[in-house]
C-alpha cells in the first residue's frame, strides 16, 4: 500500500520542529508497512488536487508569511481547496494554519489574503502585544491534545467552521474564548507544535485512517506499542500543567 | 556595594547553591546600573565581545588562552553566565587589584548584545554563527540578525569586527562596515559534508531574494556560498582553515593561514564546529596584532569548557559531556560521536527551564538518526525525558540495535538526573565510553551531582 503526502513550503514554513510531524507519519505507516512518499512543493511548483492523500503545512517567519500567501492564493489555492473539498487529510500547524483563513492581519504592513479553507481569520494585536508562548493542553471529545504554542496573532472563528479542540491550560486559537485550532471537513488546523503528531498519536492515527478510508483500506491501521507516545503525553499534560514558579537567577546556577 | 557583591558572590559558592557567577552580578545590575559601563572603561586594553548562537564560551577561553600569553590580564566571564548580569560579576571580581594590563573579555548572549554594546563600549566585536534557537526566548533568526545590525551600528568609531566569512548572515554584516573587519573560513573541501543538514536555515541572497548557490556545505548554513543572479558571496576570509583534520577523541589538528603566518594547531577538542571556534580565536589574535609564536602551544593547553567536550573516568572507564542545545549545534555533537571509535552508551538529559529554551520541538529538528543502531544501552532524562525517548523512537534507534539479539530494546526513562546517571554509568560495560548529553540547565544539575561524586571538580574551582 501507498500513500502520497505533500509538504507545503518545507524551505519556508519549517519552525519548531515542523518536520517531526513528518518523520511521525512516516515512522507510523512504515511500521504497518505503509509506503508513505513524501512529495515536497515550494514556491512556484503547482498542486495536483487528485494526486495526494495527505497534505501538511508548517508554521514559518513572518517574512516568509508573505510569499507563502502569495502563492497559496497564485498558484496552489484553488486545487488545494478542490482537494479540501474532495477529503484530503490535511493539516497546517501555526503559520500555516493561519493562512488558510480568511486573511492575517500582521503587527505592521498589509492584510495578507488567506485561502479561506477556514472560516476564521487572525489578527496581530500589533508589535506591543505579548505572544502566547508555552504549553498547551487542549481536549477534542476526549481526545487529548499537547504541545506548545508560540504565535502573536489570534484567531476567530465564523460559523462556517468548529474549533479542533477546547484549552484546559494556555491560549490557543486567541486566549480568549477558549478555543484552539479550526476544522472543516478533513482540514484540520492548529497552533500546537512540539513537533504536534509525535505526542499525539491518536489523532495522527485519526488522519492516517481518514487517507487510508478514502482508499478503502481502513483496516490497514493495525495497533502499534504506543507506550512511549503515552508516557510523553501525560508528562507534557502534567509540566503545562504545573504552577509557573521562577526566580530571576535561578537559570543561570 | 562592590565589596557587597564579592561577598555575595563567595556566600553563593560555599553553600554549594552554585558557581555564585550570577547572583553579585544580578545585584549590581539592579542597584547601580552604571557600575558595568564605568568599571569596563577603566580597563587600559579595552574590551572584547563574543557571540554567537553556537561556540561563545569555548571560543572565549581560546582568546582568553591568547591574550595572556600576550601577557595580559584578562576580565572574562568564565562561567558561562553570559547574561549582562554574568558581566557584571566578571567586571565587579576582575578589577579588585590595580590592572594596568587588564583587558575585557565578554561572552554575550545573542539577544543581550545590543545592550552589552551600550554598556561596555567594546573595541572589538567577535560574531561567530547565527542559527536558530530557543524560538521562545530570542525570537526568530530574522529579529536576532536585526539586533545585531543594530549592535553594529551602535560600535564606539574605530572598534573592529572579526566575521565568520562561511555563515552568510554574519558575513554580510561586513558589507559597508566602517571599521576594520577579519573575516575567518574553512578551506577544506574534505570537511564538506555530502547534503545539507535539515536544521540548515534557509539562506538567500538579501539583495536577490534567491536561494544562495553552494559549492561546499560545512554543517548548518557554513559553508562556501554564492547569489548566482548578482555574484555576490563568501567574503575572502584573512584567517583561513586549509586543513582540518578529525583525530577522534585526541580532538582535532588544523592547519591555519593567518595573514603572516601558518600553523598548525591540535585543539584538543574534536568536531568540526570546534576548528572555527579556534579559527575566530585566531582571527581575533590577528585583529588585536597579538605575537603569533607560542600562540599554538598556549591554544593547545586550554581545557574544554564545562559540559562542551569534558572527559572524566568512572572506574576507569571514560565518559564524555557534551551540551547540547540546538539542532545544529546538537548534529555537530552527533557527528563528533559517530565518528569516534568504540561502543558507545549514551544519556541524554532534556530540560525545559528558562535557560534550556521551554520549548522542546527543536529536538525534532536534529538528526538522531545519525546515531541509529550504533548504540548501546539509551537512557533519557530530565523534565522532558519522555519526549526525549519518544524523540529518540522515531528517529530509530530501538528498531534494530545492535547488540540485542531480539532486535528491540527501549531506552531506561528516567526524569531524575541522579538516577539516571548512577544507571547510566552501572550500565557501561568495560572498554565502552558513555555519552552524557545535556542541555544547559541539567548540565549544571549533572555537574553538581558529578562533582559530589568527587568525579570532577566544581566549575567554580576551575574558572580561576
Amino acid at each position: 500500500m501507498k500513500l502520497r503526502l505533500a509538504h507545503l513550503y518545507p524551505d519556508h514554513m519549517n519552525l519548531y520542529g515542523d518536520r517531526g510531524n513528518v518523520l511521525c507519519l512516516q515512522a507510523r505507516c512504515r511500521w504497518r508497512g505503509i509506503d508513505l512518499e513524501v512529495v515536497r512543493l515550494g514556491l512556484g511548483d503547482p498542486f495536483n488536487a487528485a494526486a495526494y492523500d495527505l497534505v501538511f503545512i508548517g508554521g514559518g517567519p513572518d517574512r516568509e508569511q508573505v510569499r507563502v500567501a502569495q502563492d497559496l492564493t497564485e498558484v496552489k489555492g484553488r486545487a488545494l481547496k478542490e482537494a479540501v473539498e474532495a477529503g484530503v487529510a490535511l493539516l497546517a500547524v501555526c503559520g500555516g494554519y493561519q493562512l488558510l483563513g480568511h486573511h492575517y492581519r500582521p503587527a505592521a504592513g498589509p492584510d495578507l489574503p488567506g485561502l479561506g479553507v477556514f472560516d476564521a481569520y487572525t489578527e496581530h494585536p500589533g508589535p506591543a502585544a505579548k505572544r502566547c508562548i508555552g504549553n498547551l493542553v487542549a481536549q477534542r471529545n476526549g481526545m487529548m491534545l499537547v504541545g506548545f504554542e508560540n504565535h502573536g496573532g489570534r484567531t476567530y472563528l465564523g460559523p462556517g467552521s468548529t474549533p479542533l479542540a477546547t484549552v484546559e491550560r494556555g491560549f490557543g486559537n486567541n486566549g480568549r474564548d477558549r478555543t484552539e485550532g479550526a476544522c472543516y471537513r478533513n482540514a484540520f488546523g492548529t497552533y500546537l507544535h512540539g513537533s504536534f503528531l509525535p505526542k499525539n498519536h491518536r489523532f495522527t492515527d485519526h488522519l492516517l485512517g481518514i487517507a487510508l478510508e478514502r482508499r478503502g483500506v481502513r483496516d490497514l491501521l493495525t495497533p502499534l506499542d504506543d507506550t512511549l507516545e503515552e508516557r510523553a503525553q501525560v508528562a507534557a499534560r502534567k509540566l503545562a500543567l504545573e504552577p509557573r514558579k521562577r526566580f530571576p537567577w535561578s537559570d543561570q546556577m | 556595594m562592590l565589596r557587597t557583591a564579592r561577598l555575595l558572590g563567595a556566600i553563593s559558592r560555599r553553600s554549594g547553591r552554585g558557581g555564585g557567577t550570577a547572583l553579585p552580578g544580578l545585584l549590581v545590575e539592579r542597584v547601580a546600573p552604571g557600575l558595568v559601563s564605568d568599571l569596563s572603561a577603566s580597563l587600559p586594553h579595552g574590551n572584547i565581545l563574543v557571540t554567537g548562537t553556537n561556540g561563545k564560551t569555548t571560543t572565549a577561553r581560546l582568546i582568553a588562552a591568547l591574550l595572556q600569553h600576550a601577557g595580559l590580564r584578562v576580565v572574562h566571564n568564565r562561567a558561562g553566565s553570559n547574561l549582562l548580569r554574568g558581566i557584571a560579576a566578571a567586571l565587579v571580581q576582575g578589577t579588585a587589584a590595580g590592572n594596568d594590563r587588564g583587558i575585557g573579555l565578554f561572552e554575550v548572549d545573542e539577544a543581550t548584545l545590543p545592550a552589552a554594546v551600550g554598556l561596555v563600549r567594546p573595541r572589538l566585536m567577535v560574531l561567530l554563527n547565527l542559527f536558530r534557537d530557543q524560538l521562545d526566548r530570542y525570537g526568530e533568526v530574522d529579529t536576532v540578525a536585526q539586533h545585531w545590525r543594530s549592535a553594529l551600528t551602535a560600535l564606539p568609531a574605530g572598534s573592529g569586527v572579526v566575521l565568520n566569512a562561511d555563515d552568510p548572515f554574519v558575513a554580510s554584516l561586513g558589507r559597508g562596515f566602517p571599521g576594520p573587519v577579519t573575516y575567518f573560513g574553512l578551506d577544506d573541501p574534505g570537511a564538506a559534508l555530502r547534503e545539507r543538514e535539515a536544521a540548515a536555515d534557509f539562506v538567500e541572497c538579501p539583495a536577490c531574494r534567491l536561494p544562495y548557490d553552494y559549492t561546499l556545505t560545512f554543517y548548518g548554513h557554513l559553508g562556501h556560498y554564492r547569489c548566482q543572479n548578482c555574484g555576490s558571496g563568501r567574503p575572502e576570509p584573512q584567517v583561513r582553515a586549509t586543513s582540518a583534520h578529525n583525530n577522534g577523541p585526541a580532538g582535532t589538528a588544523i592547519t591555519v593561514q593567518t595573514p603572516g603566518n601558518t600553523v598548525t594547531v591540535n585543539l584538543p577538542l574534536p568536531g568540526l564546529y570546534n576548528a572555527y571556534n579556534l579559527l575566530a580565536a585566531l582571527a581575533t589574535g590577528a585583529a588585536l596584532q597579538l605575537p603569533e609564536a607560542g600562540a599554538a602551544a598556549a591554544i593547545e593547553s586550554v581545557r574544554s569548557a564545562f559540559g562542551r567536550g569534558e572527559r572524566f573516568q568512572f572506574e576507569g572507564r571514560p565518559v564524555v559531556m557534551l551540551l547540547i542545545k540546538n539542532p545544529v549545534g546538537a548534529n555537530q555533537v552527533l557527528r563528533t560521536i559517530r565518528d569516534e571509535p568504540g561502543d558507545k552508551n549514551v544519556m541524554i538529559a532534556l530540560n525545559d527551564l528558562t535557560a534550556d529554551g521551554e520549548d522542546i520541538s527543536w529536538i525534532w529538528d536534529v538528526d538522531f538518526e545519525q546515531l541509529a543502531g550504533t548504540t548501546g544501552a539509551v537512557v533519557t532524562s530530565g523534565r522532558r525525558a519522555a519526549d526525549m525517548a519518544l524523540r529518540l523512537k522515531y528517529a530509530g534507534w530501538f528498531e534494530t540495535h545492535r547488540r540485542d539479539d531480539a532486535g528491540v530494546t527501549r531506552p531506561t526513562v528516567l526524569p531524575d538526573l541522579e538516577q539516571a546517571l548512577r544507571t547510566a554509568l552501572y550500565q557501561l560495560p568495560s572498554g565502552a565510553t558513555l555519552y552524557l548529553l545535556p542541555t544547559y540547565t541539567a548540565m549544571l544539575a549533572l555537574r553538581r551531582i558529578l562533582s559530589r561524586l568527587g568525579m570532577v571538580r566544581p566549575f567554580w574551582e576551575t574558572e580561576g
